[in-house]
């Protein structure tokens, strides 16, 4: 690593030279977002990290704002939201981006997800970031239901009892929960607060555990492509400019993307019903949720038990906690391993197949077979993936030879003095 | 190695193409910010419905000569006086040297025998005493701030205490002989 570890950054100002005497915040800074030795060979799927802090600091800034102005009362929450949607100065805009901002923080946390199986960037010694990432999820999961409750439509009040009764499968307490998590025996006044205050307070813890992701990750570095370790300083470059500029190329496009939904088609991933009042004496003929949860909530209908089926939903995440132990093949790189690029494929068309068969009635069919049966076939192969698949490719997959430095290709060879071994399995030191 | 890539290789102080483009870089993301953060600062004026309540339609025919009353206007109260023909004199014959805040009677009202006011203190914003029979009027028989003793006159005008201005005349006009509208 050489002297890509020692900051390139004088600081020059006698002011700031001072604090950061005392106070290191702005090395700290330089050494983050201007020095940090990236890999020389990272591709756009590594935007997405960055976007998705993006996303998060909007869509803060933007909640913020609205919890200005909204009311979280059974009585007055659904006003207070068309109110903003009408009176308050540019509260439509504001509005359409926070809700806008919520899918696009989960389809970029997706690829996100997506970019770190398909180059296995959860392996040594990356576990507890990947780890740190999982559990990023699952608070994005809560904060994104609870904040889908607040408006007091429909859809927030029958998703908000669905999602709840979940709880009502654990034998013996499971009613005592709900009616815990409900404050009463209904949702209502209570339930509504709660969720407020809630959904208020977890960005915040997000941004903490993003925190530990950013100190986790810095601390091996970036994964690239290749999946192998930096050799030395012909290996990566510093972040400031090369990747600030390419994130900045990258949040353009997505900013672009994003404003046409915002102001195109504001309410294209949205459902009509929620903007009915909550009855809670009507359910929506047809309910569904979010698009973001559509894949969990099949794998929930898909188990004919009430308990497994919450244990099912809640293990498709649980898994991704022990994949580094599960993968136990020594090349990270999809691409220096044949069989697992298909596997790879394989997943996530079954993923899109288990949103697609979430957003339909089980009862209805597609090619001739009930949405039922196609949930239940994906859902075994979900698991089939991780629990059966990774495992045995680990043991049995006949894996390419990566190249012995991220440098070699580009240059030939390896630098002269630097010793280059061969690429090692897993690369452990 | 990345060192040589980093610099563009011009020491000098002309600047190099890569400065400018930074510094144009950094321009134009500074007004995307900027434009971006003013929906969200904007947000946070008066909305619409806000607005919407800023004007407010009074009827003067109940009040008797003598009488006051104090309504509700854009959240804080507004004073209508109607004034007996003792205070419209006792307001005209003041000298304008005497006055912290100069202005004559005339500039403060449209009608002489209706006085419009805010019904806020101009030191601290309490609001003043006198508009119901009993309260202390303050020694030149208009209103009494009791938070720190400022009185007004039967003009409304400051004439002794910390308050540094005249109460305001909110805008307001005659829709008839019997109705305002304020604001």
């Amino acid at each position: 690593m050489a002297d890509n570890d020692k900051p390139h950054t004088e600081i020059t100002n006698p002011v700031l030279k001072w604090i950061d005497y005392r106070l290191p915040v702005i090395s700290m800074m330089n050494h983050a977002t201007v020095d940090y030795p990236t890999p020389r060979n990272l591709n756009y799927f590594w935007n997405f990290g960055s976007l998705a802090g993006f996303t998060l600091v909007l869509m803060i800034a933007t909640g913020l704002v609205l919890a200005m102005h909204y009311t979280p009362h059974v009585d007055h929450a659904f006003a207070s939201v068309e109110r903003i949607m009408r009176d308050v100065n540019y509260g439509w805009a504001i509005r359409f981006v926070h809700m806008n901002g919520a899918s696009f923080f989960f389809i970029v946390v997706y690829i996100h997800i997506f970019r770190g199986l398909y180059y296995g960037s959860y392996k040594s010694p990356r576990e507890l970031l990947w780890i740190l990432g999982v559990v990023i999820l699952l608070l994005m999961m809560a904060t994104a239901f609870m904040g889908y409750v607040l408006p007091w439509g429909q859809m927030s009040f029958w998703g908000a009892k669905v999602i709840t009764n979940l709880f009502s499968a654990i034998p013996l307490v499971g009613e005592d929960i709900v009616i815990w998590l409900w404050g009463g025996f209904s949702i209502d006044n209570p339930t509504l607060n709660r969720f407020f205050v809630l959904h208020f307070l977890l960005p915040f813890v997000i941004f903490g555990v993003v925190f530990l992701h950013i100190v986790a990750l810095h601390q091996h570095g970036s994964n690239n492509p290749l999946g192998i370790d930096t050799k030395g300083p012909q290996d990566s470059i510093p972040f400031h400019p090369y990747y600030t500029v390419k994130d900045y190329l990258g949040l353009g496009v997505f900013l672009t993307i994003f404003a046409a939904v915002v102001f195109f088609a504001p309410d294209y991933l949205g459902h009509p019903d929620n903007y009915i009042e909550a009855n809670p004496l009507q359910t929506p003929a047809h309910i569904v949720p979010e698009w973001y949860f559509l894949p969990f909530y099949a794998i929930l209908r898909a188990i004919p038990d009430k308990l497994m089926g919450v244990i099912a939903m809640f293990a498709a995440i649980a898994v991704l906690f022990i994949l580094p132990w599960l993968d136990r093949s020594p090349v990270r790189s999809a691409r220096f391993r044949p069989a697992y690029k298909w596997f790879f494929w394989v997943l996530f068309a079954d993923c899109i197949l288990l949103g697609w068969c979430g957003a339909n009635s089980p009862d209805d069919t597609w090619l001739g077979i009930e949405f039922v049966v196609w949930s239940r076939l994906a859902t075994a192969y979900y698991f089939a993936h991780f629990l059966l698949i990774i495992p045995y490719l680990g043991l049995f997959e006949k894996t390419k030879q990566p190249p012995a430095s991220i440098a070699e290709p580009v240059l030939g060879g390896g630098p002269a003095g630097a010793v280059v071994a061969t690429a090692k399995p897993m690369e452990k030191q | 190695m990345a060192e040589a890539v980093h610099g563009s290789g011009h020491e000098d102080n002309e600047g190099t193409r890569r400065d400018f483009l930074s510094l144009t870089a950094a321009a134009m993301g500074a007004v995307a910010v900027g434009g971006a953060l003013w929906p969200l600062i904007d947000s946070m004026n008066p909305a619409a419905d806000a607005l919407a309540v800023a004007t407010l339609d009074v009827n003067l025919a109940p009040i008797e000569q003598g009488q006051a009353i104090t309504v509700m206007w854009r959240g804080t109260p507004v004073f209508i006086r109607h004034r007996t023909e003792a205070e419209i004199a006792e307001a005209r014959g003041v000298e304008l040297g005497d006055l912290p805040d100069p202005a004559t009677d005339e500039e403060r009202v449209q009608k002489p025998e209706w006085l419009v006011m805010v019904g806020v203190c101009t030191h601290l914003g309490c609001i003043p005493l006198g508009q119901k029979v009993g309260e202390n009027k303050g020694e030149y028989g208009g209103w009494f701030c009791p938070c720190h003793g400022s009185h007004y006159d039967t003009s409304g005008r400051i004439r002794r205490g910390p308050a540094p201005t005249n109460l305001p005349v909110p805008p307001y006009e005659f829709a008839s002989d019997t109705e305002i509208t304020i604001g």
